[in-house]
Parts: C-alpha cells; structure tokens; sequence
C-alpha cells in the first residue's frame, strides 16, 4: 500500500508541531524533508546537515543549482541567513555534544521502548548506518515519522525489534499515518489520532500493547 | 607561476603514488567534493585491490563509486554504501569487505590519524554488534568505552576550490565535508583544485587546511560526471 502526498504531508505538519524558534534541527531523508514546508515563517530554525551545513535552506529552483552546495543525500540546498559550513568532524561534534536539539528520522522499527531500528534489513539492503546512529544517540529529541506498518502489512511498532538495533530506548515520539505516540517509562502512550481511523484499527496494526491518554486528540485530515 | 615548493605539479606526475593493493583515503561526501581528475587516472592506470577509505562510495558513475562498481577496490572503509548499487552486490558476492563505521566517528577516526593519535574513545555504536566487534573496551571514570583506532593512508586525495603555491587549501561550500580531515590522514596528501594561485593571495584567516599538510598540487579540469539530480 502506497501512501499518497497528503497522507506523507499530514504526518509531516505533525512532526513540525515540535520544532520551535532556537532549534537547531536535523532531519531524515524522505517524510521528514517535508517538515519545512509546514513551518511558519515566524519560526526561526537552523537545520543542520552531517555534511557540515548549519542553517540549511530550501532547495534552489531550477537552474540555480550549486553541485557544491548539497544536503547529505547529495540533492541542491541553499544557504539561509546566519548559516555557515565545517567539516564532518565538526559537524558530528555539534550532534555528540548534544548540541542539536531534534532529528526527524524514519524507521524500519520501533519498540515500545524507543529502540530504533533504521538501518539494516539482514540479507536485503546493506546501506550503512551513516550519521544515524550518532543521531539517534545524541540529539537531544528524536521522532520517527514512518508507516504504521511495512509493505507485507506486519507492524513496524513492536515490543522487540527483530532487526538489529540502530540505538536502544532513543526515540521519544513516534508518528504514524494512524497515529501519535509517546514514548514513556512505562511503554507508548497514545496520545493523537488521525481522524479517518479508530483505535481499533491501531491496537490491531501494532505490534505492542500500549496506553491510551485520557484526551485522545484528533487530527483531522 | 613560481613554484618555490615544487608542489604545484600534474596528474601525470603523481600517477607513480598509486599502484595495487595501496591504501587510498579519499575526500567527498556522495561524490560532492571528491577530485574527478585523480579518480579517473586511477581507473585508467588500472590499479587494483585497493583498501579505500571515506565516507562513503559515491554513485556507480559519481566519485569514489567509479572506482567501485569498476571493481578496483577490494575493501572499503565508509559509514554508508546504499546510494551505490555495486558495492552493495560485489560485498553481497564476497568481492568486496566493507567495515562500516558511524560517520562521525570514522570522520573522527580520520582525524586522529591525521593528528597523530593513535585512537580514540567512542561510545556510539555500543547497542550494536557490528559496531563493537572485535573492538576493546576502556573504562573511564565508571563508564565504558569503544576504543576506535585511528586511519590514516599512504594515498590521501582532496578536492578544494582554491590552493596556493604552498598547499594551502580552501574548500568551496558543502565539497568541504571530509576533505580536511582526509588532507590530514595521508602520507602522501595530493590536492586537485579548481584554481592555483600565488602565494600571498589567500587570506590567512580564511585557510582551512594549512599547506604543511599537503604535498602536492595539481590544476583540476572539474567535475566531469552527471550528478543525480540534474
């Protein structure tokens, strides 16, 4: 099953309620590129890229590409005001020392206790981990926005990874087409809905048990 | 052009550094920032088996990746090899070792080499078994360690947008990325540049690799591949 644009974009201008004026930000390819296009304009960021940008803007239209001005997956950015460029060494300090405060990832798992599995599919896909496990370690939020369930239908939440761990108990909210989740001490609490579907429908599309909060807020489409 | 270094000089002349089964550490991140010019004296030398060390492998046609899909490396040390096809077959095939390492921390790897460390303590990875195999741990005021060796090469190449008569480099942009660190790592560090010029032209504040670090300069033609996104 396919998700179209709208579906990509509602979880999108989700994940961007959480990024406020002062944020340094990193995000993931594919869902989380959208996030900006949900921002208002009052809402200063720097977004950060491992290739050493600091304070990344929009792509550039066509025809004013830079080949040496590109995010991490080598696709043309801009530079926004107060920007600046360093190194890969530099640019990984930034995230170590806990110095950017939110990365948006996407995820082939997820635990109920915030273990993230993104990078590898043994016997499939054999990409490296990049920057993410440095990212997923230490920034100092990190939300997964991702299908609630994989191509074969099985859940991508569960309460044991079965691929191998990218960093264990690191992901603090979880966004799915379904569903908002935090994760807590005591496992994910549900917290939102998306308006076309039921709890029902989540509780049998996730792979864990999980709490409900007492104001379950809905997003309409 | 004055020369009073004798590192300004051409591919030809520094095809001799590379030969088979050399270690080679290179600069760019996705091909953006890797020297085309030294890459493609490579392929055309016909060197082989090398161990190549960077971030990661290009694309098949873009970068380091040509080297890679042309099967002229039999190890690579990157943090990431999934925008390039080939290398994810040839090591699926047992043509090609891959040791992965985490980005900032093989950057860091990189570093040390270049500074003259011989390790340094991570504790990134640590939930992972590829990651901290066959690495030791440190304990450092209760809390435990990965000791991450340092790398270093006999070949490092770099890109920079501006050298001048010294080896002193600046990058343009994001083509920045590894290649300070890598100029570092190498026991040879050759420089392809967009442009040479005379000593005294570049500012000094503005100099991000100083010319100690590198031993040779040559002019580059530019970059000569399709990128993805064009």
């Amino acid at each position: 099953m396919g998700m179209g644009v709208d579906v990509r974009n509602q979880m999108a201008k989700r994940a961007a309620e959480e990024i406020h004026t002062g944020m340094v930000v990193n995000l993931g390819i594919g869902i989380p590129s959208l996030v900006p296009n949900h921002l208002s304009s009052e809402t200063k960021v720097m977004f950060h890229a491992e290739n050493g940008i600091t304070g990344m803007g929009p792509s550039p239209s066509k025809g004013k590409e830079d080949e040496n001005l590109c995010n991490a997956g080598g696709f043309p950015v801009t530079l926004t005001k107060g920007g600046s460029y360093c190194d890969s060494a530099i640019s990984f300090g930034m995230i170590r020392r806990g110095r950017v405060d939110l990365t948006i990832l996407g995820s082939l798992q997820v635990s109920n206790r915030g273990d993230l599995a993104n990078w590898i599919v043994p016997g499939k896909k054999v990409p490296g981990m990049g920057g993410a496990m440095e990212l997923a370690q230490k920034a100092k939020k990190v939300i997964v926005v991702m299908n609630h369930c994989d191509k074969q239908g099985n859940p991508k939440i569960v309460s044991s990874c079965t691929l191998p761990l990218t960093s264990s108990a690191c992901v603090d909210l979880i966004i799915t087409e379904l569903a908002v989740f935090r994760v807590t001490e005591e496992g994910l609490l549900l917290t939102e809905l998306f308006a076309p579907y039921s709890l029902e429908t989540v509780v049998t599309k996730t792979g864990c048990e999980f709490k409900i909060r007492e104001t379950v807020r809905m997003i309409p489409y | 052009m004055e020369n009073p270094f004798g590192k300004v000089t051409s591919l030809e002349a520094v095809m001799e550094y590379f030969h088979d089964g050399m270690t080679l550490m290179f600069g760019g991140f996705g091909g953006v920032g890797s020297p085309p010019d030294i890459i493609d004296g490579i392929l055309e030398k016909g060197v082989r088996d090398l161990t190549l060390i960077g971030n990661d492998t290009g694309f098949p046609h873009i970068g380091i990746g040509k080297l890679v899909s042309q099967q002229r490396a039999s190890k690579v040390i990157a943090s990431h090899i999934g925008s390039n096809p080939f290398a994810g077959q040839l090591m699926h095939d047992g043509k090609l070792e891959v040791e992965f390492s985490p980005q900032g921390i093989l950057a860091e790897r990189i570093r040390a080499g270049g500074v003259g460390l011989p390790a340094i303590l991570s504790d990134i990875g640590l939930d992972n078994e590829l990651v901290v195999k066959d690495k030791p741990y440190i304990s450092l005021a209760d809390r435990r360690y990965l000791l991450e060796t340092a790398l270093t090469a006999e070949v490092s190449i770099v890109y920079a947008k501006k050298a001048d008569e010294y080896g002193n480099l600046i990058y343009d942009k994001s083509a920045r990325n590894t290649n300070p660190l890598v100029a570092m790592a190498g026991d040879i560090t050759i420089a392809e540049v967009e442009e040479i010029v005379p000593l005294g032209t570049l500012s000094p504040d503005a100099i991000i690799t100083p010319g100690v670090f590198v031993d040779y300069v040559i002019l580059s033609k530019g970059v000569n591949w399709k990128w993805a996104w064009e």
